[in-house]
């Protein structure tokens, strides 16, 4: 399985956050994950995604581009990329409970990802986009169950 | 997505997936709910709901600030393993009562 991948090219509407995360998940599905770990998948899927959709395109469509792929030892790595307008100040844009989304976010969807995968990457230019990359090791079958 | 009210205590049940696709309609939902009802207690039960991120929290957050404007108290019951631990990182705990389903 390892090296296997795929990559996913989504217009940046809405209605796409349900299918990304559950098309990842799906892909995921062949390392046997837990149902936890799955749900963690799922979640820093929604919240890489969202950003693109609510932050990097604020007023309309751009293109989101995943890609998934499965390394050695079971790690999946998946990668959220946009063209949007990329984020000034990386360090504070990652602070838990920081916002530019106004009343109805809660500037947690950073500290979501930090906490549901084993690394986050992220890389951004203003002007140019924004490119999320996460990591996160499945347990193994035999490992406590 | 239910209500049920008994005057004081107003019951929301939600459904589905909370992000940030479904996160507008239920806010307006439950803020019309809040308004006609004027509860002094507000319980999200989360038993159908089955996907949340962060947007949810959003959605807990804002209607905690909306209920304060009345002094009004907010309990989430039903929550999930995955919710509850949504909710625990975001410190929830200190603006509802949270309780975990069977
Ligand atoms: N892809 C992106 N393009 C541009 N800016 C981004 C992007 N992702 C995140 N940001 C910036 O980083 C901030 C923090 O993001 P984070 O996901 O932690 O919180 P949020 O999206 O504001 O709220 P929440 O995720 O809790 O709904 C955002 O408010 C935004 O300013
Ligand atoms: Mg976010």
């Amino acid at each position: 399985m390892n090296n296997n991948k795929f990559t996913l090219r989504i217009p940046s509407r809405s209605s796409n956050e349900s299918f990304a995360r559950v098309t990842v998940a799906a892909f995921a599905a062949q390392l046997d994950p837990t149902l936890e770990e799955i749900s963690d998948i799922k979640t820093s899927v929604s919240e890489a995604v969202t950003n693109c959709n609510v932050h990097a395109y604020p007023k309309s469509i751009g293109m989101v581009y995943i890609s998934c792929e499965i390394l050695k030892d079971n790690v999946i790595k998946i990668k959220v990329r946009d063209k949007g307008c990329g984020i000034a100040d990386i360090e504070q844009a990652r602070q838990p409970l920081f916002t530019t989304g106004g009343e109805e976010r809660a500037g947690l969807g950073f500290a979501v990802m930090e906490s549901m995968m084993d690394s986050v990457r992220v890389s951004s230019k203003q002007g140019k986009g924004t490119i999320i990359t996460m990591k996160k090791k499945i347990s193994q079958k035999d490992n406590a169950r | 997505m239910r209500i049920s009210s008994t005057g004081e205590v107003l019951t929301i049940y939600l459904n589905g997936e909370i992000d940030h696709h479904s996160a507008r309609a239920m806010r307006e939902e439950i803020d019309k709910a809040i308004d006609f009802n004027m509860p002094s207690l507000l319980i999200l039960d989360f038993t159908e709901v089955t996907f949340m991120d962060s947007s949810g929290i959003g959605l807990v957050m804002g209607r905690f600030k909306n209920l304060q404007k009345n002094g009004a108290k907010l309990h989430l019951t039903n929550l999930s393993d995955n919710i509850y631990k949504i909710m625990k990182l975001a410190g929830i705990e200190r603006l509802a009562v949270l309780e975990k389903g069977a």
